[in-house]
């Protein structure tokens, strides 16, 4: 499932003396089976960006084409969309809401008329997916569960859609650690089996370790749209515009400072280790 | 999604209607509304007009800003004109159409009455554009204190009313963010009959009391852990003084007041 965009640009509140460019002329194009990461500071238009993508925010200016369709033309089928789009906002327990973590996660097949033994299939297949012990806490109160379960349960009621593609929203933090590293590695498994993935985040560790391209948004606009190697080789770039690179980029720059032959772009640790042994085996 | 609601909000500037002193805004609300409805003659709304277009222009919004705080009220405002041009008993019969009536009389009393709601509207919505929430219960609160006398709890009041404006905007903004996450998973607000309507407000009236009720029990927290413990012995960051322009600014709606007790 191919997004593209074409000269997006959304305004708030239009017309009146708080208007604001939450979104500039951004053409982008994603195809299927990316890994899409979006950076950028605060403010800098992501969450504008993916609601735009997911058909929830109307562009002032230009198109959103989802398999070449105008997702924002008369008649665009958007149950369709929905079907095929999964959004994880921030903090995606606050749209907890049933009284057990059953209907909860069935909340959504249900309303895009899945018939109930295909919802009981995927809420099994959802709950399977986030680890979560489908015997045990179908039938408890999304509200007892603990912060990070809660998360879990949030995350499945949309993998229930059975999403082509997911957009997620900084969908590790607050996380402890544990969670943190189960939720990475359960999202780069879906995007194995196919599943587009467009991830906002603060972590470039994670984009580094995952993703097959970066883009790069400030003021609103798109700044730098590449794969991530070439992307986080521009640190001082990155710097400037109050962002960072990955640990271990820096950990390369400072091994090259101290004359150790280290490539520009090793960004993820298995390259890093290969180019330390190396550098230790070589006597270096 | 929600766009903007102009009625109530605080449009932050520097000008010499901004500067006023708040109890001094209030209490010359309250007068400019009685004028109002003293005001008989058309010279006199005229006068209360002028005193408006006054206020904006030395207030620096843009007379269209401030309009836009009637629009939610339309309906109000049409549904009052036609009751009152339309069910005026006695006066002088313009033309007649099966039960209904169209007088002189009740013509006029319609005009009048919709030029002061307007009136009313624009004199309130100037108070709360160009006074900040705080600035305005914190005017409040001072002007209540004699109330303490009795036993009423005035700064408990007024500090309920600035926690509730405070997280007006914030509700707004999470009302907003759970009807896009809701949305995205298939649910829908604007479809259906009332009844289907109704039941699809749960995914998003749920989570919306949930966060409510968290958040005040973590305001409640911090402010406790700050050492809040209601308002004996608080003094205030900002003192309240009124100045050489509060003065001349009630002079002046004492003026009015004066021509209109005198006939207009």
């Amino acid at each position: 499932m191919s997004i593209e965009l074409d000269g997006l640009t959304y305004v708030y509140m239009p017309k009146t003396p708080f208007e604001a460019k939450a979104v500039e002329n951004i053409s982008l194009n994603i195809k299927d089976g990316d890994f899409l990461g979006v950076i950028g500071h605060t403010g800098s238009g992501k969450t504008t960006l993916i609601g735009l993508m997911a058909g929830l925010l109307k562009p002032t200016a230009g198109r959103v084409l989802i398999d070449g369709q105008d997702i924002n033309a008369k008649g665009y089928d958007k149950k369709a969309l929905r079907r095929h789009i999964g959004v994880v906002f921030q903090y995606p327990e606050h749209q907890l809401f049933e009284e057990t973590v059953y209907k909860d996660i069935a909340f959504g097949p249900r309303k895009i008329n899945v018939s109930e033994e295909e919802t009981d299939l995927r809420v099994k297949y959802a709950m399977e997916l986030m680890e979560l012990d489908y015997e045990n806490i179908k039938e408890l109160s999304p509200f007892e569960l603990s912060g990070g379960q809660k998360r879990r349960v949030a995350i499945a009621g949309v993998l229930a859609m059975r999403p082509r593609v997911l957009i997620l929203d900084e969908p590790v933090a607050g996380l402890d650690p544990k969670g943190r590293s189960h939720l990475m590695r359960l999202i780069t498994k879906l995007n194995g089996e196919g599943v587009t993935i467009i991830m906002i985040t603060h972590s470039m560790d994670d984009l580094a370790e995952n993703a097959n391209r970066v883009v790069v948004l400030n003021g609103a606009k798109l700044f730098i749209d590449d794969t991530p190697s070439k992307v986080f080789m521009q640190k001082k770039l990155l710097r400037d515009i109050g962002l960072d690179v990955p640990y271990v980029s820096r950990i390369a720059q400072s091994l090259r400072e101290r004359g150790k032959n280290i490539p520009d772009d090793v960004i993820r640790f298995a390259q890093l280790e290969e180019c330390v042994t190396r550098v230790l085996e070589g006597g270096q | 999604m929600i766009s903007n609601i102009t009625l109530g909000q605080f449009f932050p500037g520097n000008s010499i209607i901004h500067r006023l002193d708040a109890r001094i805004k209030l209490v010359l609300t309250v007068a400019v509304i009685v004028l109002v409805f003293l005001v008989r003659t058309i010279t006199g709304y005229a006068v209360v007009l002028g005193f408006f277009v006054l206020t904006i222009l030395l207030s620096r919004l843009s007379v269209k800003y401030v309009l836009k705080g009637l629009k939610p009220l339309w309906f109000i405002l049409v549904f009052t004109f036609v009751l009152n041009t339309f069910f005026y008993s006695g006066g002088t019969e313009l033309f007649s159409w099966w039960i209904l009536r169209v007088t002189e009389e009740g013509l006029v009393s319609a005009v009048r009455l919709a030029v002061r709601l307007i009136y009313l509207i624009t004199a309130t919505t100037m108070l709360t554009l160009t006074t900040s929430p705080i600035a305005l219960t914190d005017g409040l609160e001072s002007l209540l204190k004699p109330l303490k006398a009795i036993r009423f709890p005035v700064h408990e009041l007024a500090m309920m009313m600035t926690i509730a404006m405070r997280f007006i905007p914030t509700l707004i903004e999470e009302t907003d963010k759970i009807m896009k996450a809701q949305t995205a998973r298939g649910a829908e607000f604007d479809s259906g009959n009332v009844l289907k309507r109704a039941a699809g407000m749960v995914p998003l009236l749920v989570p919306l009391f949930v966060s409510a009720f968290r958040r005040a029990d973590e305001l409640a927290f911090a402010m406790e852990s700050r050492c809040y413990n209601g308002g004996k012995g608080r003094t205030r960051m900002k003192v309240m003084r009124l100045n050489c322009r509060d003065f001349v600014a009630a002079a002046f709606v004492s003026g009015l007041m004066v021509f209109a007790v005198l006939g207009f």
